[in-house]
């Protein structure tokens, strides 16, 4: 237990200590957010364009802060988690580590910890950022929503993690995971309104693992519901990752 | 003395490629073996093995009576390593990682003690990437053995190293030794390996192929010793005479004599006999070098 918790500490003041993980989690969602709040405002929208009504017929910013909630998590657990794992492995650090006694589960579950905590701090911020300046309005449920966040953090930490351990080399790592959280922003409900997106990326957004993210985290925030399909389907690619990822873990 | 690891007929292969063809060596509680040898014979894999850190496809290994095939976990808490490529993160902090490996041990030493002991006090708060190559050894070294290991395993340590931080290295070495643990030395340095081992496998081509003290060792395969003097004496042909001398010759003054076994205080005496005392009387002996060369046919930075 001590060295699950030691290694948790000494791994997200680590975290903390990387610039460019720093600024995607904490700065960047803040940013694009809050563009798109000064863009959109936060009307919902009557059906004025052509009929179609975009963002559910939700106020946009109301919308996207939720989303970005979502991106936020992303941003740890694409950009942070798989390049920091997959450095790691690339350095030595790993074999370093296990030569002395780390254990896999310990390994693992540190990170896990790490990424959730992260997510924490980068979400808080970006609301408590987002409250004063923004036209966003409380959440319908802030208590399905936190739950939300706490369910969709830890499973898409662990996909995440299942990145990093994929990955063959912290460039691989870095690139796709900024990849994948470019396209997932535009296609998982934190970029244009999922209405107009052509068919092609609807398909695409459809089955992008962080869409199910940021509709569990919105669903509460705008209607006060639990979504139900989309925790189980977080749920799902949560389990699946946690479990591929101790597997094919390897120390070098 | 008790052999606290033992290694037999060692075998491991990555494909179609040999790393360890048949390696054998027992190494004797308190003592400092090295496993000497060019970069791909087979050291690196064999200690790795050793540590759990690999599983070899043929052979046994027992270490503190532990077999690494199957108690590797066990194993790792009574070990200390150094390996090679390896290292800890660029922005981890000295104390940290003292810090962390120390509680990784249960019953967690004093890391404050060992970073005292390790003369890396000073650096307490600075970040691994920013540490010269010689204090991120000493700060390897520490980590290694910050959990009290009772074999110390260090791989390649000096590699890199200017000759300063090497010479500082090698005292680090000898301290920990002196602090009651086994260590196991693999070095391509034959300096290290004669001013630090007790005892030496030399590795060539995934086998063993001498084992020893560097004394013995050479001895054994160092061929002839070589005693030089100058005399304005004429005539020194009753050096012949002496049992282990294999030739004499002279050139001017300069006097070469070729022998083995005993040979330098048989010479020495026989001068004195005869009334010859000079003043630059030496031995040119063969170095590990030298063994190395006449056991494997090639030198060790090939």
């Amino acid at each position: 237990m001590t060295s699950l918790f030691k290694t948790t500490w000494v791994e997200a003041k680590l975290f903390l200590r990387e610039p460019v993980t720093v600024l995607f989690t904490f700065a960047l969602p803040l940013m694009v957010l809050y563009v798109l709040g000064g863009v959109f405002g936060n009307e919902a929208d009557a059906g004025g364009n052509g009929g179609i009504v975009v963002y559910g017929g939700y106020g946009p910013t109301n919308w996207y802060t939720a989303a970005y909630v979502g991106m936020a998590i992303a941003g740890v657990a694409m950009i942070g988690v798989p390049a920091h794992i997959a450095e790691y492995r690339d350095r030595g650090v790993l074999r370093r580590l296990r030569a002395s006694s780390v254990s896999r589960p310990v390994f693992l579950s540190s990170q896990l910890i790490v990424a959730f905590l992260i997510s924490t701090i980068g979400s808080a911020l970006l609301l408590v950022v987002a409250f004063p300046t923004t036209s966003v309005e409380a959440p319908a449920s802030v208590g399905l929503f936190l739950m939300a966040f706490v369910l969709g953090a830890v499973c898409f930490s662990a996909f995440g993690i299942l990145l990093g351990t994929v990955l063959p080399t912290a460039r691989a790592a870095q690139s796709a995971g900024l990849l994948l959280w470019f396209l997932f922003m535009f296609v998982s409900g934190s970029g244009p309104p999922p209405e107009v997106l052509p068919e092609s990326l609807a398909t695409v957004g459809k089955y992008a693992p962080l869409t199910p993210v940021v509709k569990m985290l919105q669903e509460p925030w705008l209607s006060g519901e639990w979504a139900v399909g989309q925790s189980v389907a977080v749920l799902a690619i949560g389990v699946v990752s946690a479990g591929a990822a101790y597997l094919l873990f390897k120390w070098e | 003395m008790a052999s606290v690891i033992s290694v037999e007929n060692l075998h491991k292969t990555y494909g179609a490629f040999v790393a360890v063809d048949d390696v054998s060596f027992e190494v004797e509680e308190g003592e400092i073996f090295g496993l000497l040898g060019p970069n791909g014979a087979g050291k690196t894999t064999s200690v790795e093995c050793a540590q759990g850190l690999r599983v070899p496809d043929e052979g046994n290994i027992r270490v503190l009576g532990l077999d690494p095939r199957t108690q590797a976990s066990q194993l790792r808490r009574l070990i200390g390593s150094q390996l090679q490529e390896s290292a800890l993160p660029g922005r981890l902090r000295v104390w940290e990682a003292l810090n962390l490996f120390a509680s990784l041990v249960p019953g967690g030493p004093a890391w404050r003690e060992v970073m005292e002991r390790w003369s890396l006090t000073d650096k307490a708060s600075a970040s691994y990437s920013s540490l010269s190559g010689g204090q991120r050894q000493r700060l390897l070294v520490a980590l290694a053995v910050v959990n009290e290991p009772r074999v110390v395993f260090l791989d390649e340590m000096t590699t890199g190293l200017d000759p300063a931080a090497r010479r500082a290295t090698w005292r680090l070495i000898e301290a920990i030794r002196d602090g009651g643990a086994t260590l196991v030395l693999v070095t391509h340095f034959m300096d290290e390996a004669e001013q630090l081992c007790d005892r030496l496998a030399i590795v060539d081509g995934g086998r063993v192929v001498a084992t020893g003290s560097p004394q013995s060792l050479i001895a054994e395969h160092g061929g002839e010793l070589l005693i030089r003097f100058s005399t304005d004496r004429p005539d020194v042909s009753f050096l012949e005479d002496i049992e282990w001398v294999d030739t004499v010759s002279r050139r001017g003054p300069q006097v070469a004599v070729a022998g083995h076994g005993p040979v330098l205080a048989l010479v020495g005496a026989e001068l004195v006999r005869h009334g010859i005392v000079p003043t630059d009387l030496h031995m040119q002996q063969a170095t590990l070098e030298d063994v190395f060369l006449r056991l494997t046919g090639r030198g060790l930075e090939d």
